[in-house]
């Protein structure tokens, strides 16, 4: 094995493709909800901007296979993450007792991570590989039944505690921790949780309740 | 001021025999007795019963060897904070407490006998790198190589690592990156360590890697239960160290 596959194969290594994928859906997650804002501006805006996306064709192939291989390792190596950790403490204490070091974010990370994947092979069922419709119908009509615009806001709620945990601890693994900023990178990153998880829930929230909803 | 305290307390007559709870009415204490004192009182009993007592390990009693340690109702060194085991005292109970008292647990650390663990994975990580190769000698002037004061204070604060091993037993995951942090850290942050640093990063972090323990989680539970209040920012750097050890210097 050569140097780069010694490093990426230590634990720190692999908390660092934790990390730098983390970061990196992180951002696209912010890309997607940048442009789903247009949604708020009703529907000739949405139909534009899903027009003007699908436009852009050849790179919005590039942009779909980055992020599969990225998708991939981040989900490959989380699962061998949770399982050498799972195998490092194989009797667990009779009375848990948390210091309070542990978050519900950081607590829960592998399973909000199931979810979201879960979520992510119905979503891409649903929209991307599914064209009988224009977008902002099938939007409009799969968001407006109870059942699924439920399960929509809980798959935000894992997002919003994958992140809660996932943006400080990325940082963290990279080793950025500095006196003066520390604070600030954590309540940072909870703050941008809370925003794009509130953000996003406004659209299956506005879909659930309000009739004129991308009428 | 006397207690009476219900212990719960982890039997397990060696490395490959099962282990289980037993319990044990402690009998009046006196407030005033330490932890390990509980358990000496608890010892004579049981001997004088002809029961094995239980085994538990200490030394210096005054929390800087890092001998003792035991998970207190699921909290490594009790519930008490920045201190060990051998320092806790039963004024922090209150009467009719039940106590449930398990070794520290980690697949890295083999249980010998009832609390006492095998912690010597921690003196591994030491040797493949914790160290600076110094000519010996007569003793060096003072002041030779300066070290500003704050710098002095960092690597003091990592340098408090006893070794106890209590931030493995208190990660969910079983890490030692709290320890190997702290240990990396000491002597990354003072001139005298600079000469093996990137040897002593990738040395330490993979015989890290390979006596079992897990992978950091970044869930902070290491730092909470540690009876120094070694940072994580130990960790940080380590992953920097390691980081750059591994990216931007020539050794491999
Ligand atoms: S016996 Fe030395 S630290 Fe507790």
């Amino acid at each position: 094995m050569g140097w780069l596959g010694r490093t990426l194969n230590s634990s720190i290594g692999k908390k660092t493709v934790m990390a730098v994928t983390g970061l990196s859906l992180g951002l696209f997650v912010a890309a997607h909800l940048a442009g789903l804002t247009s949604i708020f501006r009703g529907r000739v805006a949405f139909a534009a901007y899903a027009d003007r996306l699908h436009d852009l064709a050849l790179l919005l192939r590039l942009g779909e296979i980055f992020l599969l291989v990225v998708f991939l390792l981040h989900i490959t190596v989380g699962l061998l993450l949770f399982l050498e950790n799972r195998r490092a403490k194989p009797i667990r204490y009779a009375v848990r007792n948390s210091a309070s070091g542990q978050t519900w974010g950081s607590q829960t990370m592998p399973y909000t991570g199931l979810c979201l994947l879960l979520f992510l092979g119905y979503h891409l069922a649903s929209f991307s590989l599914n064209d009988y419709a224009p977008i902002d119908v099938l939007l409009r009509e799969s968001l407006a039944q109870p059942a699924t615009g439920t399960f929509y806001l809980i798959a935000l709620l894992a997002l919003g505690l994958h992140l809660s945990h996932g943006l400080w601890s990325s940082l963290q693994s990279l080793g950025l921790s500095h006196p003066k900023y520390d604070q600030f990178l954590e309540s940072g990153g909870v703050g941008i949780s809370v925003f794009i998880t509130t953000l996003f829930s406004l659209i299956p929230i506005l879909a659930l309740f309000w009739p004129g909803f991308l009428g | 001021m006397t207690i009476n305290l219900t212990l719960r307390i982890w039997r397990q007559p060696g490395p490959d025999a099962p282990g289980a709870f037993r319990t044990y009415q402690s009998g009046p204490l006196s407030t005033d007795l330490s932890f390990l004192e509980m358990l000496d009182l608890l010892n004579e009993r049981l001997s004088l019963a002809g029961e094995e007592p239980v085994a538990f390990d200490h030394d210096c009693g005054e929390g800087i060897c890092g001998t003792c340690g035991a998970v207190v109702n699921g909290r490594p060194h009790g519930p008490v904070e920045r201190t060990t085991l051998c320092q806790l005292h039963l004024r922090h109970f209150n009467d009719g407490d039940t106590l449930i008292i398990e070794p520290f647990r980690a697949r890295a650390f083999r249980i010998e006998k009832d609390l006492v663990v095998d912690r010597s994975a921690l003196e591994r990580i030491i040797q493949a790198g914790g160290y600076v190769s110094v000519n010996t000698g007569s003793a060096p002037e003072a002041n030779t190589i300066p070290v500003p004061q704050p710098t002095a204070e960092a690597a003091m604060s990592s340098a408090e690592c006893i070794g106890c091993g209590a931030c493995v037993a208190a990660c969910p995951n079983g890490a030692a990156m709290l320890f190997t942090g702290a240990k990396v850290s000491q002597l990354a942050l003072l001139p005298q360590g600079q000469p093996e640093r990137t040897r002593r990063a990738l040395d330490m972090l993979r015989a890290m890697d390979g006596l079992g323990f897990g992978n950091c989680g970044n869930e902070r539970e290491c730092e909470a239960a540690c009876p120094k209040s070694i940072s994580i920012r130990n960790i940080a750097r380590l992953n920097r160290e390691f980081l750059r050890a591994s990216f931007f210097s020539e050794e491999e």
